[in-house]
């Protein structure tokens, strides 16, 4: 089911509370990236809910443009959210606006880059180990498996 | 003691600081590397801040550069200890995306898996948990016991830990069944009485009792609004189980209960586990004297290798193993989510596929981290030796955790 950003809250709400739907579980929330000229709205948002009274699962989706990498936080309705959107912030680079924590949560607090975004290699790049002494990557570079 | 001193040693108590106190991420009760930051109040717990990441190794960028049957490796890396589990979810999904039917047989097998990775977790959780609260044999006896279950995994996929066994379409060889079920058979007739064994040594064990009953406390509130699933929802009253409600691979089929407990304590998600290990026993004896004969992967041939003892002699056969071993198959673009009752909780793989031959995006639910993040919950208000007993109790696996 497609949302728009500014509905999230309230349609989230209303899933949860209205007891003909109560689906008052979060089981997911997590981002797609359709970069490779796919998609126009490269990210999708997606959030999981369960209701466990209908034994009932739904799934939204909002579409997020590149270079407008943002929405509101849903901690306030699911507070399972937390960790959940400070991950999508982490590896997509997505930031949530009124998170009250919102910082990496998988990789060091000073890492650069989002991971799981289509453009990041897959091996780092210059995030690579290497030794002071070694000019190129140790992994990855003589020994790769094509 | 005069009125003056007393009243000394109230003032300094009142202006007691509190201490932050590194616990992990190296540290043999943290189930892994687990990090967290308690702050502490003489012994008594104010705050705790779990910090994960320490195990990540970006298993959900790696599965983007596999074919779809090569994703099976990856899962078995993330919960290790119950590996048959992460495969059959992913296995799910992508049949969910491929439309494809798995035969009977192969269902049958996959829960029979499924369920000796439970016992397996367990086994596991059950050892380390009891290791933590200061009651090491357990340790060696479930690890002797979980002997059998790794053999019997040996024997049907050739690997202990990471079988990889099942692929989309349903197992990847067929179980040599004079083999493997008699191993299964042996370990099902030994492990009840060893289950009665730890039941006499910890359940109504003094000191076990009053180290796990009404600590770490999650509610079933609690459980939903920070959607933990699993043994720990059940220790709350809630009974819900996905094998039970939302059956997947045949599930329907066999007659097991689930455990449900309402005391929401470390004691109950104990005793949770105990019978579900039982429980699994059950559906384990079931399958074992209900297994039919047949196929063991689908007879979509996009999806399904062609039969090995015709590659030598027939082209066509050695191009199509060629063909789908070199570049997989093609699902439509779609997404699909199947959620599975893991040892942990619920897991799921939600893929999407761009209709090309490597996943577009492949996002595990992971219950372990979501557990992690009801940790502060439970332990606020404890003692220091009750954050390893809510630890131990939610059972994370780091690989999960942070995948």
């Amino acid at each position: 089911m497609a949302l728009t950003r500014d509905s999230i809250v309230a349609a989230l709400t209303e899933l949860r509370d209205n007891p003909d739907l109560a689906f008052r579980v979060l089981i997911d929330l997590t981002a797609v990236d359709y970069a490779h000229g796919k998609r126009t709205p490269r990210f999708d948002l997606v959030y999981a809910l369960l209701s466990r009274r209908h034994v009932a699962r739904i799934r939204l989706t909002v579409a997020i443009d590149e270079g407008d990498e943002w929405a509101p936080t849903v901690v306030g309705v699911f507070p399972c959210a937390d960790w959940l959107e400070r991950e999508v912030f982490d590896l997509m680079g997505i930031r949530f606006e009124g998170h009250p924590n919102l910082k990496r949560i998988q990789l060091p607090e000073d890492y650069d880059g989002h991971p799981l975004r289509k453009e990041f290699p897959l091996r780092g790049g210059h995030r690579q180990v290497r030794r002071p002494e070694d000019p190129e990557p140790v992994f990855g570079h003589r020994f790769r498996v094509r | 003691m005069s009125p003056a001193m007393s009243e000394e040693i109230g003032t300094v108590a009142a202006e007691r600081e509190t201490m932050v106190l590194h616990m992990g991420p190296q540290h043999p009760s943290t189930h892994g590397v687990l990090h967290i930051l308690l702050t502490l109040d003489g012994e008594t717990v104010v705050d705790a801040e779990p910090e994960v990441g320490f195990l990540h190794s970006g298993m959900e960028k790696l599965f983007e550069s596999k074919l779809y049957y090569q994703g099976t490796t990856i899962t078995d890396r993330m919960d290790y200890l119950s590996p048959m589990t992460n495969n059959l979810a992913y296995c799910l999904s992508v049949e969910a995306l491929l439309g494809v039917e798995v035969p009977k047989r192969a269902q049958y097998v996959r829960v029979l898996l499924s369920e000796l990775s439970r016992i397996n977790s367990h086994l596991v959780w059950l050892g380390t948990h009891a290791l933590d609260m200061g009651a090491m044999s357990l340790l060696f006896y479930c690890f002797r016991d979980r002997e059998m279950i790794l053999e019997a995994f040996d024997s049907v996929a050739g690997q202990r830990m990471n079988p990889s066994y099942m692929t989309p379409g349903g197992l990847w060889t067929d179980t040599n069944d004079d083999e493997f079920l008699p191993k299964v058979r042996s370990f099902l007739d030994v492990l009840p009485s060893k289950l009665a064994d730890y039941h006499r040594l910890l359940t109504k064990n003094p000191i076990w009792r009053s180290r796990l009953k009404g600590v770490g406390i999650l509610s079933a509130e609690q459980c939903e609004r920070w959607a933990v699933t699993g043994p720990a929802l059940r220790a709350a009253g809630v009974e819900y189980d996905v094998r039970k409600k939302e059956p997947y691979s045949s599930y329907e089929d066999f007659d097991f209960d689930v455990p449900v407990r309402d005391g929401c304590d470390c004691y109950d998600r104990y005793l949770n586990r105990m019978d579900e290990m039982a429980e699994s026993v059950r559906i384990c004896r079931q399958v074992v004297s209900n297994l039919p004969s047949g196929r063991w992967i689908t007879e979509d041939r996009r999806v399904a290798l062609p039969p090995r003892d015709i590659l030598h002699r027939d082209m066509h056969a050695l191009i199509h193993h060629f063909w789908i071993i070199y570049n997989g198959y093609r699902p439509p673009p779609g997404q699909a989510y199947v959620p599975i009752e893991s040892p942990k909780g619920e897991i799921g793989f939600f893929i999407v596929s761009d209709g090309s031959n490597k996943p577009l995006r492949v996002r595990v639910r992971p219950p372990s981290l979501i557990h992690m993040q009801a940790l502060p919950e439970a332990v606020r208000g404890g003692l220091v030796a009750d954050v390893v007993a809510c630890i131990g109790s939610l059972d994370p696996v780091l690989g999960e955790v942070d995948r």
